[in-house]
């Protein structure tokens, strides 16, 4: 690693993490997921993380600056999004004597991220037909 | 006052996913997948030991929110196509699980 060009990246990188776990710690704050239930402010938080780091790549004004990037993607939406709490969720599922909700919240949770990513990746593949 | 030790946890937590994932990323996403590994771990390991409040938003919400994504995961699944991105996808979220389980029960002993 170069560290005179990695270390302005972590920089904006912690910084954009700390404001997307804030984001997240607040929506769970304002929606708490009752426990043992579908944690469905978790599950919003890492779909719509999802669906908007696969957008990224079709906002061309964020090429402008090399910082944008790390700080957005990595950053923001990297810190805005979680998988130790979707672990930590489905372990209390099954400690709650429920596998097959937690089979259902991990299946669930990882076909909808992959399923918003293609769907942010559609839209870009028809982005840039009609600007050609 | 939870919010701010959420923040100080993930700039810690988000630039350390970030350097692993420069470093070991490459076709096979061995940085990332080794973050939500670690993350999932000590997620369950603080749980187990039950901490709560001010210390569980700094180390958990925030460190290991930070620490662990969920967004590059999905892009990556995504990208490498079905036989890689199945193999991805099994190996992040199984072991990670195990792993929180294996915290969890440490923390608890």
């Amino acid at each position: 690693m170069n560290a005179p060009r990695v270390l302005p990246a972590l920089g904006v990188v912690a910084a954009g993490g700390a404001l997307g776990a804030v984001l997240r710690a607040s929506l769970g704050l304002a929606f708490p997921d009752p426990a043992g239930a579908f944690p469905w402010t978790t599950f919003v938080i890492n779909v719509s993380g999802s669906l908007l780091l696969a957008l990224l790549g079709a906002v061309p004004a964020l090429r402008r600056h090399a910082l944008m990037r790390p700080f957005l993607g990595a950053g923001l939406l990297g810190g805005y999004t979680t998988l130790s709490a979707t672990s930590e969720e489905a372990r209390l599922m099954l400690e709650g004597g429920d596998p097959t909700l937690a089979a259902v919240y991990l299946v669930g949770t990882l076909a909808a991220c992959v399923v918003g990513v293609h769907l942010a990746r559609l839209y870009e593949h028809r982005e840039r037909r009609e600007t050609r | 006052m939870t919010l701010l030790f959420v923040a100080l946890g993930a700039a810690v937590g988000a630039p350390l996913r970030y350097a692993l994932a420069l470093l070991f990323d490459g076709l096979w996403p061995g940085g990332t997948i080794a973050v939500n590994w670690l993350g999932s771990f000590l997620l369950g390991w603080f749980v187990g030991l039950g901490l709560d409040g001010g210390t569980l938003a700094l180390l958990g919400t925030g460190f290991c929110g930070g620490l662990t994504t969920y967004s590059a995961f999905a892009v990556q699944t995504h990208e490498r196509g079905v036989r890689l991105g199945t193999a991805i996808a099994v190996l992040t979220i199984v072991p990670a699980l195990g792993l929180c389980w294996l915290g969890f029960w440490l923390g608890q002993a």
